[in-house]
Formats: C-alpha cells, sequence, structure tokens
C-alpha cells in the first residue's frame, strides 16, 4: 500500500532552493534561520521532534538522493559517530562555530573588522562569493551574518553528502546538531516518564 | 503474523524519524522526539526500518523465539 504524500514531504525542495537563493543573491541565507529556529520551538512547545520526522528538507534530500536516486553505499554509520559522546561534542563544536560566526558579525557592526565577501568551507577553506552581493545594499554586519551562515549551511550539508554517499541516506541524522539538541530538550521534557520507564524496566 | 518483528535499542535512538518514513505498516513511530518505538501486532518484520536507520539501532527479532 502507498502511504498518502503530504505538502511536507516535497520540502527537500527547500534545500536545494536555499543554496539556489544563496548562489545568486547571500542575503537569502537569513531564509536558513527557519531550520535553526523551527525545530528548536517545536521541540520546547510541542514537545516533540516533528521537524527532523516530516519537516527537515536535508533529511528528506539525502533519503532521496540515497534511497531513491541509489546514490548511498548503504554501509552502516561508523559506530563512533553514533555515540552520546560524539554526537554532544559535535553540537558543541557546531555552536561554538556558531558563536564565533556571531562575534565575527558583531565585530563587523562594531566597526573592528571589513566585510568580507567570501564563504568558508569547513571552517577553513575560503571561497569568494561577491557575486552574490552588491556593497551597500545592506548594513554589512547584516551581509556578514548573511556568509557566515551560508557557510554553516554548506558545510553541513556537504558533510552530509559525503556521509549519504559513504554510508546510510541519512547518516548525517545520527550527529546532526539540531537533531541532537532537539532530541535533547524532548528528553528533558519527558524526564519524569523516562525515569518511570527505567525504574519499570529494572523491576 | 509475520514471522519477525523489529525492536528498536532506545537508548541509541536518535529520534530521525528515518524509520517511520520508510515504514509501510506505519508501525513504528518516533515517541514525543525521545526513541523510536514498534508496534509490535502492526509489524510485519520488513527490515526497510532497520536498513534506513542511521544509527544503527533496529534489529529484527524472531517472534517465537521471543515468546518463547
Amino acid at each position: 500500500m502507498k502511504k498518502q504524500k503530504h505538502w511536507y514531504d516535497y520540502l527537500w525542495i527547500w534545500s536545494i532552493l536555499y543554496f539556489s537563493l544563496g548562489f545568486f543573491n547571500i542575503l537569502f541565507a537569513w531564509l536558513g534561520m527557519l531550520d535553526f529556529m523551527l525545530p528548536l520551538l517545536i521541540a520546547v512547545f510541542g514537545g516533540n521532534k516533528w521537524f527532523c520526522n516530516h519537516l527537515c528538507g536535508r533529511g528528506q534530500l539525502f533519503a532521496l538522493l540515497g534511497g531513491k536516486l541509489k546514490l548511498s553505499h548503504g554501509r552502516p554509520t561508523p559506530h563512533i559517530l553514533t555515540t552520546k559522546a560524539f554526537r554532544y561534542g559535535f553540537l558543541i563544536f557546531f555552536m561554538a562555530m556558531f558563536g564565533n560566526m556571531l562575534f565575527q558579525t558583531y565585530l563587523v557592526a562594531a566597526g573592528a573588522n571589513g566585510l568580507r565577501e567570501a564563504i568558508q568551507l569547513l571552517w577553513t577553506i575560503r571561497v569568494p562569493w561577491d557575486w552574490a552581493y552588491s556593497a551597500g545594499t545592506v548594513p554589512d554586519w547584516v551581509a556578514q551574518f548573511s556568509f557566515g551562515f551560508y557557510s554553516l549551511m554548506l558545510t553541513s550539508a556537504l558533510i552530509g553528502l559525503v556521509m549519504m554517499l559513504l554510508y546510510k541516506p541519512r547518516s548525517w541524522c545520527a550527529f546532526c546538531p539540531m537533531g541532537t539538541m532537539t532530541q535533547c530538550v524532548c528528553k528533558i521534557k519527558q524526564k519524569d516518564h523516562l525515569l518511570q520507564e527505567q525504574e519499570e524496566a529494572s523491576l | 503474523m509475520a514471522k519477525r518483528y523489529a525492536a528498536v535499542r532506545q537508548k541509541d535512538c536518535v529520534s530521525c524519524g528515518a524509520c517511520q518514513a520508510v515504514c509501510p505498516k506505519s508501525a513504528i513511530a518516533v515517541w514525543k522526539g525521545c526513541f523510536a518505538k514498534v508496534d509490535k501486532e502492526l509489524c510485519i518484520g520488513c527490515g526497510l526500518c532497520a536498513k534506513a536507520c542511521p544509527a544503527n539501532v533496529i534489529t529484527l527479532l524472531d517472534r517465537e523465539a521471543a515468546q518463547a
């Protein structure tokens, strides 16, 4: 029996659209804040991972490329990447890089640094991206944040794509920082229930 | 009833929902963002969820062996 399709089953298009828009105009990078805020808001107020489970365009894109289009090798994700230590470590690293990006934005806003029209892949490789922005369109810090945020999104997408090719289509999900963070929020919200279940299991 | 069914090692589940996206019977779903739960009655033991699971936490168990 074929599953009924919903509108949100096509959000993989959003994932492609996001990077395409940012290629032509970096200011569209701000839209990525949706992918940042929505999972958190849903986890905090809804107490679930409905975003990961239904709305994540990236997860859908990986499932499509790796599953339907058979681009994935399908090997099991290396165990180390699925451990709590690695997942939380990666989350901390990612948040530190996010904080650094915010600090760079602040430096530009405060006038200490000039705007750099480039994106940084894997936090190290600088790629010129100057065609995507005309200087002076918006305050420099707004543009700086765009370049920084787009770098973060593209870097994580590239890591996810490599994971998809080498391992399972959605191997990225095993250590996605947003996924780790939202699961942590949900577990804290269900703390009492989880403790009770644990006690019952140990009886 | 199918011979096998899927079982989730809940403490290591990342609740991404890759399993529920592929399940043809809607027999597996993420419970309140914490981990995936299987409805044993509905599960047909096809193994699609185990194949999709990025955290490698789903295994197929033998129904008869589990009951014994």
